[in-house]
């Protein structure tokens, strides 16, 4: 097995980090705008989950660089240059069938690439990913019985709902890329392979579209960058707002 | 209401086991005043929180298993293990975050489970992935009742209703 230096794991743990609190901000957005009272809840309580994994991805990419930083530094003190998140996680939180759909199509992604990642050699990787795994089943549950009452439902929330499909199609394809880093920690046994992911996420997410009445959309346009640091405008956007309390008051606990 | 059985999983009987063969019994029953400050009628060894209770020379090690990820009651549940082993007089501690194995409804304890269903929670039920159809309803104990929200006040509960009292509740959810 490949010998694989701390500073790639680090690195690996923060994009995860990344991913999990760029997410987990654009489903906080909804607080107190949700359709109803039990949806508003239940959209707060997914985006502490993805806060909370953040935190210990973060945790542990603090632990590995041993330089003073916290988890706060990471999430706070980084631009959007510095952020290697997928850029599907960033796109502004759009209607609530964006919303969900989205959710649907990342739910998915997760619970395949947690699978992966409870096998890593890595411990403290393999624990996150076990205790992530079962929050995200729950999600992707609720996610999934989403889609299907919004395509079955009206001609507005159907047409909302494909609307929505079209326009984040060409993000997914992001999820199954493998760069250099992700290359070289899924050959030592660390990192998840990516590329292994596509064909079963593929199937999942068409039958749950079929059953929806909706229409995967053709492969017509990629978009991706995220992992190295190139962003849409909405990124910066989102980290100012994000970012601005701790920036204007550092080191400030609560 | 019916007679509840409290099954004991293996899960919580090896929890058990680490508490009641422990050198330092008295600890583990001091942490037992320690709440979880959302449900306060559960302590924090009922809830499967509290994992580790050892001694080494003079300090004590307390190792604790977060529920969720974004669970927010784990800083004060930290805060509030500190407090009560400092007015016990124990000054050299350490309180470790457990991330694997994680935590599991299987750990909560036979007691917790009833004095959750008092509160008027209904206990998680040992079944797939929350697939479970038949919540029994702590209020009149049928079991004609409708999951209404996966997702209730907290991320550890969903909203449910019953069909015979019309009352709404918290199950709390296996996981
Ligand atoms: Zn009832």
């Amino acid at each position: 097995m490949a010998e694989v230096n701390k500073q790639a794991i680090q690195d690996y743990a923060t994009r995860l980090g990344d991913d999990a609190v760029v997410i987990g901000h654009r489903v906080s957005e909804w607080c107190s705008k949700g359709p109803f009272l039990e949806e508003d809840l239940a959209l707060q309580n997914v985006a502490l989950d993805f806060i909370g994994r953040a935190r210990m991805f973060y945790s542990y990419a603090a632990e590995l660089a041993n330089d003073g930083r916290k988890e706060d530094d990471f999430a706070y003190m980084r631009d959007h240059r510095e952020y290697q998140n997928l850029l599907l996680m960033e796109l502004p939180r759009g209607d609530f069938a964006y919303t969900m759909v989205r959710q649907l199509l990342v739910d998915v992604f997760n619970l395949y690439y947690l699978e992966q990642l409870q096998q890593s050699s890595d411990e403290t990787l393999s624990a996150i990913a076990g205790k992530a795994i079962k929050e995200t089943r729950y999600h992707l549950r609720r996610s999934s019985e989403w889609v299907l009452r919004l395509g079955l439902g009206t001609e507005e929330s159907k047409k909302r709902a494909q609307t929505a499909l079209d326009d984040l199609w060409g993000f997914t394809h992001e999820m199954f890329d493998l760069d250099a880093l992700e290359q070289q920690l899924a050959d030592a046994g660390i990192g998840v392979d990516n590329t292994s992911l596509q064909a079963a996420w593929t199937t999942q997410v068409k039958s749950i579209l079929e059953e929806a009445t909706l229409i995967p959309p053709e492969d017509e346009w990629k978009v991706k960058g995220g992992r190295e640091g190139y962003h849409t405008e909405f990124l910066g956007q989102m980290l100012n707002e994000m970012q601005c309390v701790h920036r204007a008051n550092p080191g400030l606990e609560w | 209401m019916t007679d509840i059985i409290p099954l004991v999983s293996a899960a919580y009987s090896d929890r058990l086991s680490r508490r009641t063969e422990s050198a330092i019994p008295e600890v583990w029953n001091l942490l037992d005043e320690v709440k979880d400050p959302e449900i306060p009628a559960l302590s924090i060894w009922d809830l499967g929180v509290l994992n580790g209770v050892e001694q080494q020379d003079d300090e004590i090690f307390i190792s604790i298993t977060p529920t969720y990820s974004g669970c927010p009651a784990m800083g004060t549940i930290s805060d509030d293990i500190g407090r009560v082993l400092s007015q016990s007089g124990y000054s050299r501690f350490s309180i470790k975050l457990l991330l694997a194995p994680a935590w599991t409804t299987d750990w909560m304890s036979p007691e917790g489970r009833i004095k959750l269903r008092e509160y008027g929670i209904a206990p998680p039920e040992n079944c797939q992935q929350g697939a479970c159809q038949k919540i029994a309803c702590p209020h009149c104990g049928s079991t004609n009742t409708e999951t209404i929200s996966e997702f209730g006040s907290t991320a550890c509960k969903a909203l449910h209703r019953c069909q015979d009292c019309d009352e709404p509740f918290d199950y709390f959810k296996s996981i």
